[in-house]
């Protein structure tokens, strides 16, 4: 018999967390020095402890492209957001780990390509519902369009989602970008 | 000719002893001859020749845990490099700052499946604190002075530089170790912040029923470290437990100590964790084997948590009052606002808890009976333990894996820190031989005992001929019962008694294969040979192997199975064919 969340932890070896406490959602910006293998370092680290990245983006921020900014969206409990911040922040060519979503309001889009394939009436529709979405056409046939769209994930996400009503899709996404609001320049 | 200007390999032998480095573990191949071939033009370093790269770690360790000096190794690339990746896991897990120097094949080789050819990058990334491949021989002297800052700073941990051959070749200008090393974003806090410290007061002054639990983290932030946690408790007559990597953190004679904590922990320990009301967690990071049942941890307790690595905090259990910072710095800082405040420990409740630790004490958890017919390994332990004890600080253990190690760590009292080097974190069979000859190295006077399970002598057996070569008179100790103990212990109480694969068979003639490597072989196998074998060893004047049968159906108790909490220890064997583990339990080794 499977046995859910609520049973007595069995802790004594190994710790589990079978509680089932609230998984959130958080963005984190992670400055780390420009150089090979860091990029395998911090997906390692995530991919070695069990936590999750749903959304990854990388490049370099400054003009001399020594530092880059790392973008990743992940999910835990509060605990596990911690430990990620923490174990992120031991990496050596790391120079600071932002958590955005505690650290206040921030900026949040995504980029992404979206090719339909669509004829008559639907390719018509998918023009229409790209003007209602600010997305531009980036390419063209007689059959099919390029859109290029931005915001955030959910709206790019509904957008797909309308095209894929519409025809074949093919999607390209760039993954989430995140800045914080305000004045305030966060120092690499 | 500027004299900055030298070779790669002269490079790594000058960076070497710029950071005093004084040894090297070390194993030659075809990457790495250029240094091997500056090794051979001077003589400030001493290299040692390992018999397998595993061992060299392990040695290296060893010297690291014993001298509070980094340990050096140097591999050759492919196999040199893969064969070391267990050591390196293994200070990783234990915190033991090491610089391993892995040769490489040259840069444009790199990637095209060459002859010994690994990513010994990729492959050290998720068990090395940090690692470099050096690419430029202009970069490769601050690399390595910044790998000996990384891997004794902070928590400290393995730290690989991988060098390719044409690098060790290639000819470049040398720049000496800056006085203060200040890394860009490598920055360890060392300082812990003062208004948490007055807050661990607050809290501690509060306590009526306090522990302090203290761990390898206070070894590593050297022995002032112990000598000011030793302060700290005599000061307030707190009980003090010390998890396995912190033996030696405080004296075992005193009054105020429980003993070892967790799994086989003792009693009192595990008893006075699970009542108290403020635990002072120092330089030990709740590890499974100490927490035992999560949600049963220590339920009353507000809990302050030492650590240098803030990683380690909030990651298993959840702390009142984290204090990021060098354990030593932390005590005394605690020492201090404890002496300038004017309220003291609660006396009467103190005097209350201790009644019941008192108590618990009286229960005798880690006694045993012994007679005529067989030796009992705790037995042996003890024996060793006193016929040494007279040599006061110049003892060093080191142990293997399983029933032994947790033998020797309830029954060998140790007074300072350094004296006691175990893998902890990882468990690997086969270290503590290596580990003993990278502690003589260290120590070239003081008796070095490895405490041994006839199985796992026997994963890193070559090392013996290391020992002989450089005239180390470490002594291996075998408590030998014919079974991975530790396995055969889970498989009685786990799984029905059905002793799959446990059984040491076609086991060696000990004695015969100490003699055919150069030592002295011993052996005992009843109770009244017992002392006369350790007496023969100790006054050997060489490496010794003693071969000392022990009842082979002992098990290791007290011991929390999994699944249970603190205060729901075994203490003596569960009856035949009963299952003291539950089936939650089973699956967590």
């Amino acid at each position: 018999m499977a046995k859910t969340g609520t049973v007595d932890q069995p802790g004594a070896a190994y710790t589990f967390d079978s509680q089932e406490k609230p998984v959130r959602r958080h963005t984190f910006a992670v400055i780390v020095d420009n150089e090979p293998g860091v990029l395998a370092r911090v997906i390692g680290l995530f991919s070695g402890r069990g936590y999750n990245i749903e959304s990854l983006t990388v490049s370099t921020v400054t003009e001399d492209a020594t530092v880059s900014r790392i973008n990743i969206v992940t999910t835990g409990t509060e605990m596990v957001i911690e430990q990620i911040k923490a174990q992120l922040q031991r990496l050596v060519p790391v120079h600071n780990v932002h958590d955005l979503t505690l650290e206040g309001p921030h900026v949040e889009k995504e980029l992404a390509l979206v090719k339909v394939k669509a004829k008559d009436h639907n390719r018509r529709e998918s023009l229409r519902i790209a003007d209602v979405y600010h997305a531009q056409v980036a390419d063209t046939t007689l059959e099919s369009f390029v859109f290029l769209i931005h915001g955030s994930t959910e709206k790019v996400d509904s957008f797909i989602e309308l095209m894929d009503a519409l025809g074949e899709t093919e999607v390209a996404r760039s993954g989430v970008v995140a800045i914080s609001r305000g004045a305030e320049i966060t120092p690499v | 000719m500027d004299t900055t200007e030298m070779t790669g390999a002269a490079m790594v032998i000058k960076a070497l002893a710029d950071q005093g480095v004084d040894v090297v573990f070390g194993y030659p191949g075809g990457a790495v001859l250029p240094i091997y071939d500056e090794l051979f033009k001077q003589n400030r370093i001493r290299h040692i020749l390992v018999r397998h790269e595993q061992g060299a770690v392990h040695a290296a360790e060893g010297y690291a845990r014993s001298t509070g000096k980094p340990g050096v190794v140097l591999v050759t690339s492919g196999p040199g490099a893969t064969n070391a990746v267990t050591g390196l896991t293994d200070a990783l897990m234990d915190s033991i700052p090491i610089v391993c120097l892995t040769g490489q094949v040259p840069t444009h080789l790199i990637g095209n499946d060459a002859f010994q050819e690994c990513d010994t990058t990729g492959i050290t990334r998720p068990c090395t604190k940090h690692n470099y491949l050096v690419k430029d021989v202009n970069r490769l002297a601050r690399t390595l002075h910044e790998a000996f800052y990384v891997a004794t700073t902070g928590r400290p941990g393995p730290v690989v530089v991988d060098i390719p051959k044409d690098v060790q070749f290639g000819s470049g200008t040398y720049a000496a170790p800056e006085g203060k090393q200040k890394h860009k974003t490598y920055q360890p806090q060392v300082k812990p912040d003062r208004e948490r410290i007055d807050a661990a007061v607050d809290m501690l002054l509060s306590a009526k029923r306090p522990i302090v639990y203290a761990g390898g983290g206070v070894v590593n932030a050297g022995p002032a470290a112990s000598q000011l946690l030793t302060e700290f408790v005599r000061m307030t007559n707190f009980p003090c437990t010390l998890t396995l990597m912190g033996l030696g953190a405080f004296p075992a004679r005193e009054p105020q100590y429980l003993g070892m904590l967790g799994m086989h922990g003792t009693y009192e320990a595990n008893w006075a964790m699970h009542d108290c009301d403020v635990m002072l967690c120092i330089g030990a990071r709740f590890d499974d084997r100490i927490t035992g049942k999560l949600d049963a941890f220590a339920p009353e307790s507000r809990k302050i948590h030492i650590d240098i690595d803030p990683s380690s905090i909030n990651k298993n259990v959840a702390v009142d009052l984290p204090i990021v910072g060098d354990c030593g710095y932390a005590l005394e800082d605690l020492i201090k606002v404890m002496r300038a405040r004017h309220k003291k420990p609660d006396e009467e409740a103190l005097a209350d808890w201790w009644r019941r630790i008192d108590e618990w004490r009286a229960k005798k958890c880690l006694s045993f009976e012994t007679n005529d017919a067989v030796i009992k390994p705790q037995q042996a332990i003890r024996r060793l333990y006193e016929m040494t004890r007279d040599r006061g600080d110049d003892v060093y253990i080191t142990t293997e894996v399983g029933q032994h190690q947790m033998w020797a760590a309830q029954h060998f009292g140790f007074q300072k820190p350094n004296r006691w080097m175990t893998s902890g974190g990882l468990g690997t069979m086969g270290y503590g031989l290596p580990a003993a000859v990278g502690v003589q190295l260290g120590h070239p006077d003081a008796l070095v005992v490895d405490i041994a399970g006839e199985a796992s002598i026997l994963m890193n057996i070559q090392e013996l001929s290391t020992a002989v070569q450089y005239r180390l008179p470490v002594k291996v100790f075998i408590l030998n019962n014919k079974y991975m103990g530790m396995v055969r212990q889970w498989q009685e109480l786990l799984h029905g008694g059905r002793y799959s694969e446990s059984y040491s068979e076609a086991l060696p003639d000990f004695v015969k294969l100490a003699e055919a490597y150069g030592l002295k072989g011993l052996r005992a196998t009843k109770p009244d040979e017992l002392d006369g074998l350790i007496e023969e060893m100790l006054a050997h004047d060489g490496p010794v192997m003693c071969d000392v049968a022990v009842d082979p159906t002992e098990n290791c108790f007290p011991m929390i199975p999994s699944g249970a909490a603190h205060n729901d220890m075994l203490l003596a064997p569960v009856a035949e064919g009963e299952e003291a583990i539950g089936a939650e339990g089973k699956m967590l080794v």
